[in-house]
């Protein structure tokens, strides 16, 4: 007893000086960047002056969120290969964004989603639609981040109560709030990149020290899993938390759905193309960001059959409660390849593991509230509120009083969904950001024939559908894990909207397009589509 | 403001927009990414369903403990990354060289706004 109180609390003191030194750097690399921030396109863009391999590993570090690292490794501990359709939809997404997004999104706009769908429409109504979509988005996301830190921090301080959470909470609140507000997007850029680096380090040893154990046989690290896990064979194959019902069934397609064209939508990561020179290097940062975000997921099959094997189930039970989520399943694995709890190698790789899952929170909150802060001061401040007469200085100072005040509403909502799966969470953003974001950027680069209208329509369509459905779904009421116990105002059968409100966001950017009497001005789609393709006039 | 016109007439843009090259630009990327993006939507569909429809030929052992299922999801993760790479080629030697051409012509009289001079 008394070992164990004491190796609980060499580690904490480790993870807290790691931690400690992470903060302190990035606080460091915060300060220079900011100095450095003159003009708005520095604040929002880092300057445009980023390399294709340094922003595609700020994408990737933007990207391989909590939900990415302690979600999916935890869904693939809990649930076998069912866990495994996350990685696998995660990145087939980036096709999307290679494809069809990044490049034509950089030469078209400056700072904003919105400048791209508000290039040939009328500027007000739709920077207020894609403005109020942004800032949902983010909020979801934001949300996955901030509960996936107040799970982490139990663990860790060994505490079940709430008091150690908020304070966690609040903690990364008000880093993240820093970060953006003294260094803008090029501190946090490099955040990201110092980030990913430790992540993609964390997991590659975790992954090597897995494999080891199992002789680097994949099969043998299956079987093990498999058998640990008490369901036998059914741990490798597909239905164990998806093949139930029907219903169950049609969960699955939605959420791969959801996740496979969300990524395109997401603010944070379309930000991230207007920080390089030219679409070229926007191309180059998509294609660096598909392998190392790939490899990662890779990583992170081993860690999650890995956690299965040795961890169990009955592990995550302990540290977690009766209805695990899965989020501890990396940092336990960590400890149990480092010599098992008690020992101080267990110590050591729980404390190191740990600084690096915070390290990726505190980063993804920072790019979060910069894409937010930056939609609402851009586009809702500047060009809907002011009519396009604010000044940068202006402009930039709300989008920092933005970044509080998202921060803030974020911190308060975290504090009470601290029961939901990180990337349950995460699939829900997809979702949105696939059904109100994407049809509406893809008509806008593509269909000559859209409109205002159209542009408008589809974003709250498909934002107000996906947003009510969740509110009505599983995830909130009526179910074992909902978030509200003992009331059941549920009537969506699924947990996740993207199977109906994707549809129905394309439809309505369709239908209002057709059904409005506004003509497309063609010199204005003219324009757009020289700019996007050659680059002729581009920020 | 957001997008600063443009220094030339009206038409100008039209005209670059109307001429050949930059037709046969459109054609070069759109007949690639939108067939490509189609193909693989379709080929990450049929994985998810056959995960949810087929569970008799997804279990299916291949070697060992490793089975069909487990094989078709790293498959999905060969073909995004042969997917990229394929991209990265051809928008090297189809769509750069056509984009740069438009670029040069026109860049005299249609001015690329500096950033230092927002």
């Amino acid at each position: 007893m008394t070992l164990l109180a004491s190796s609980a609390t060499e580690h904490r003191t480790l993870t807290m000086t790691l931690f400690g030194v992470f903060v302190a750097a990035t606080l460091v690399i915060t300060v220079w960047a900011g100095r450095q921030n003159r003009s708005a396109s520095d604040f929002y863009a880092g300057g445009r002056g980023f390399t294709g391999f340094q922003n595609g590993l700020a994408i990737s570090g933007d990207y391989m969120s909590a939900a990415s690292f302690l979600g999916i490794a935890g869904l693939i501990a809990l649930n076998g290969y069912d866990g495994f359709l996350y990685s696998i939809g995660f990145l087939v997404a980036w096709l999307v964004a290679l494809l069809l997004i990044a490049e034509p999104l950089r030469n078209s706009g400056r700072f904003t989603m919105a400048d791209v769908l508000a290039f040939r429409m009328r500027q007000r109504p739709v920077r207020t639609a894609a403005g109020i979509s942004t800032i949902v988005v983010s909020i979801f996301y934001l949300l996955a981040q901030m509960v996936g830190a107040g799970a982490l921090v139990a663990l860790l301080l060994g505490v079940t109560g709430d008091g150690a959470k908020r304070w966690t909470i609040l903690a990364v609140g008000a880093l993240m709030i820093i970060y953006v507000v003294i260094g803008g997007m090029k501190g946090t850029t490099w955040v990201q990149i110092v980030k990913a680096v430790l992540l993609i380090a964390g997991a590659a040893l975790m992954t090597v020290l897995v494999l080891a154990k199992y002789h680097f046989n994949p099969s043998e690290l299956l079987g093990a899993a498999a058998s640990a896990s008490g369901k036998g064979a059914a741990f490798l194959e597909p239905g164990l938390k998806y093949g139930a019902t029907n219903t169950s069934k049609l969960d699955f397609i939605s959420l791969g759905i959801a996740l496979v064209l969300g990524t395109a939508g997401l603010p944070h990561i379309l930000v991230r193309f207007y920080t390089v020179p030219t679409a070229k290097t926007a191309r180059k940062s998509v294609l660096w960001a598909i392998g190392i975000i790939g490899v990662f997921y890779l990583m992170t099959l081993a860690l999650g059959f890995g956690a299965a094997a040795l961890v169990g189930r009955s592990g995550m039970v302990a540290v977690e409660g009766k209805t695990p989520s899965g989020n501890t399943a990396a940092p336990l694995l960590a400890e149990q390849l480092g010599g098992g709890t008690g020992s101080t190698g267990g110590a050591i790789m729980l404390a190191v593991i740990s600084a690096v899952a915070f390290a990726t929170i505190l980063a993804v909150v920072a790019g979060l509230t910069l894409a937010s802060s930056a939609s609402f001061a851009h586009d809702l401040y500047a060009n809907v509120i002011r009519r396009g007469k604010a000044s940068e200085k202006e402009e930039v100072r709300s989008a920092k009083w933005a970044a509080v005040a998202i921060g803030a509403v974020a911190i308060v909502l975290s504090l009470y969904a601290g029961k939901l799966s990180t990337a349950a969470l995460v699939a829900l953003a997809f979702a949105v950001a696939a059904s109100a974001n994407l049809p509406t950027l893809l008509y806008s680069l593509f269909w000559k024939r859209f409109t205002t209208a159209g542009a408008v329509s589809s974003v709250y369509a498909g934002l107000i559908s996906s947003v009510v459905l969740v509110v009505f779904s599983p995830v909130l009421s009526g179910a074992k894990n909902s978030l509200f116990q003992g009331v059941d105002f549920h009537w969506f059968p699924l947990e996740n909207p993207g199977l109906v409100s994707i549809p129905i966001g394309f439809l309505a950017g369709w239908l209002g397009t057709l059904l409005s009497a506004e003509r497309p001005d063609p010199e204005k789609y003219a324009e757009l589509e020289v700019r996007s393709l050659t680059g002729l006039g581009a920020h | 403001m957001d997008s600063p016109p443009i220094t030339t007439g009206p038409t100008e843009v039209q005209l670059i927009d109307d001429s050949e090259e930059f037709r046969t630009l459109r054609r070069s990327f759109r007949s690639f990414a939108f067939p490509v993006t189609i193909g693989f939507v379709l080929w990450y569909l049929l994985y998810v369903l056959l995960s949810c429809y087929a569970p008799g030929l997804m279990r299916a052992k291949v070697i060992g403990h490793i089975n069909v299922a487990l094989v078709l999801g790293l498959l999905q993760f060969a073909t995004t990354f042969a997917i990229a790479a394929w991209y990265a080629r051809y928008a090297d030697r189809r769509i750069d060289p056509a984009a740069t051409a438009i670029r040069e012509a026109h860049g005299a009289v249609v001015h690329a706004p500096r950033e230092s001079a927002e």
